[in-house]
């Protein structure tokens, strides 16, 4: 009897929970995935027209490096847009890392708004002022007529032109997203030789070890283009780590192979980033915006 | 040897028990409320531009903009600098008057829907454009404001790190209050007689 009421709670623990979750779930709608230039949940757009918008906004962030997304949904209800909008841009952080550089054009095509949002680095290119133009004049007149892929046409015609007036930094040659941060791939390379050091300490012994992860760690660390000295030294790192402190206990070895899982993830997500210029799109993660932009109707 | 030791305990005990990410969040939230007020300020700073711009238009309605000149003065002469932060009154007062002039603003606004002459004016609609953007960088650095004070007042609260925040002496702050907490919970008042008779 206690068990089939135990698992009564607990059925009655999932529904509430369930519930609850259904509930959050209306109450805002959820930032979409950031899968490309172009997100288009309402399918408006052409498979055609959305491919060649998709490629204007790739050259516009390897020509200036900022990053423009245009983001259509059939509605932003219960917010209004500018939340929306904002909630978006704060969840994507799009822009270089350095620079912000990110621009969010958002349509509610049931709601019949959109709205420019601006990052804050980019609020001295586009004011609110020359967005509501851009809004009121190359954007609402065509929305009326239906013509969804001309107004965002001539909306990011407008935007480059106002970014290349702007003196940003120029893009980096390897493509914006090849910034990664060089302190997480630090942390990732300290994870796996403290991981890795371990497993050598205690398959090869301490000194074949040692030398083996020295050069090992040299290898990658010159690999990833730093100079001699700092290859250098981590080398020697690495190796006197193993020499001193590795291997000791035998209870490291667990421990130390599901660190180096975890680091091995690290090393994929970051290796991912770094490749991303070719074929995926992701966010440089460096836009703040603050609420610059402008909304509209038609 | 030894006291340098324990002093590098001490370190790592402190950050350890949340000490760090107080103060962080301290910082955190002084910073968000200096955004707090250039928004406002920045606001402040737009309405004699817009009061002027709507004395052009013969005959507007002087009660309308009188209220909206009153309550940025009244608004002004109100500042809350991030020490003052803790004194709940004070934000109260604060609150009361950037309500008002939100108010007044949002008034005058509805009003100029009725002058076409004012509708067609440029600079009139540009200034209209620069206030939507102001009170929407209100709201959004309110709401940073409000989610900076959520999270230091939840490390003030749960375990250990109220502990921490005992021997130390980090009180709770006050959030927020909504500014026309009154009004909104008042169903709205439709009254269609008055329609016509403004003009």
């Amino acid at each position: 009897m206690p068990l089939t009421l135990a698992v009564r709670s607990l059925v009655a623990l999932v529904f509430v929970v369930a519930l609850c979750f259904s509930a959050a779930a209306q109450a805002l709608l959820p930032v979409p995935a950031l899968s490309a230039h172009v997100i288009d949940q309402t399918a408006t757009l052409e498979s055609a027209q959305r491919d060649a918008l998709e490629a204007r906004l790739v050259e516009l962030e390897q020509r200036e490096g900022t990053q423009l997304v245009v983001l259509i949904v059939q509605s932003t209800a219960p917010e209004d847009i500018a939340a929306f909008a904002n909630r978006v841009g704060s969840a994507w952080k799009i822009g270089r890392p350095e620079v912000g550089d990110g621009l969010i054009v958002v349509v509610a095509k049931g709601d019949r708004t959109m709205r420019i949002e601006v990052a804050k680095a980019l609020e001295g290119a586009i004011p609110d002022l020359a967005a509501a133009r851009i809004i009121d004049h190359a954007m609402a007149p065509r929305f009326r007529e239906g013509d969804f892929a001309g107004g965002l046409n001539a909306a990011v015609d407008q935007l480059a032109a106002r970014i290349a007036g702007e003196p940003l930094p120029e893009p980096s040659p390897t493509g914006v997203a090849s910034d990664a941060d060089p302190s997480d791939f630090g942390a990732a390379l300290l994870f796996g030789v403290l991981a890795i050091g371990q497993l050598m300490g205690s398959l090869f012994g301490r000194r074949v070890g040692a030398l083996l992860l020295g050069a090992g760690t040299g290898a990658v660390v010159w690999l990833i283009g730093a100079g001699w000295p700092i290859t250098v030294a981590a080398a020697i790192a690495a190796a006197l780590y193993v020499l001193l402190a590795a291997g000791r206990g035998a209870g490291a070895w667990s421990s130390g192979s599901q660190g180096s899982s975890r680091s091995n993830s690290d090393w994929h997500w970051s290796g991912g980033n770094s490749g991303g210029s070719g074929g995926g799109f992701s966010s440089g993660g460096g836009g703040s915006f603050g609420g610059g932009g402008a909304s509209g109707r038609w | 040897m030894k006291r340098l030791l324990a002093l590098v305990l001490l370190t790592a005990a402190l950050s350890g028990c949340g000490y760090n990410d107080f103060k962080r969040l301290d910082e955190q939230s002084k910073a968000a409320w200096s955004e707090v007020l250039n928004q406002y300020q920045r606001r402040a700073d737009l309405v004699p531009n817009i009061v002027a711009s709507v004395k052009g238009e013969a005959n507007f309605e002087q009660e309308t903009l009188t209220k909206v000149i009153e309550a940025r003065a009244k608004s002004t002469s109100i500042q809350i600098t991030p020490e003052a932060l803790n004194d709940p009154a004070a934000i109260a007062r604060f609150q009361q008057a950037q309500g008002e002039l939100s108010g007044a603003l949002a008034r005058l606004m509805a009003v100029s829907e009725r002058y076409p002459t004012l509708q067609a004016n440029q600079a009139f609609r540009d200034l209209r454009v620069t206030l939507e953007g102001t009170e929407n960088r209100i709201a959004i650095a309110r709401s940073r404001y409000i989610q900076t004070v959520q999270e230091y007042n939840v490390l003030a609260q749960s375990f250990p790190t109220n502990l921490t925040a005992q021997v130390f002496g980090f009180e709770t702050k006050p959030g927020l209050p909504v500014p026309n907490e009154a009004q909104i919970s008042q169903p709205p008042k439709v009254d269609f007689s008055v329609r016509g008779t403004g003009r």
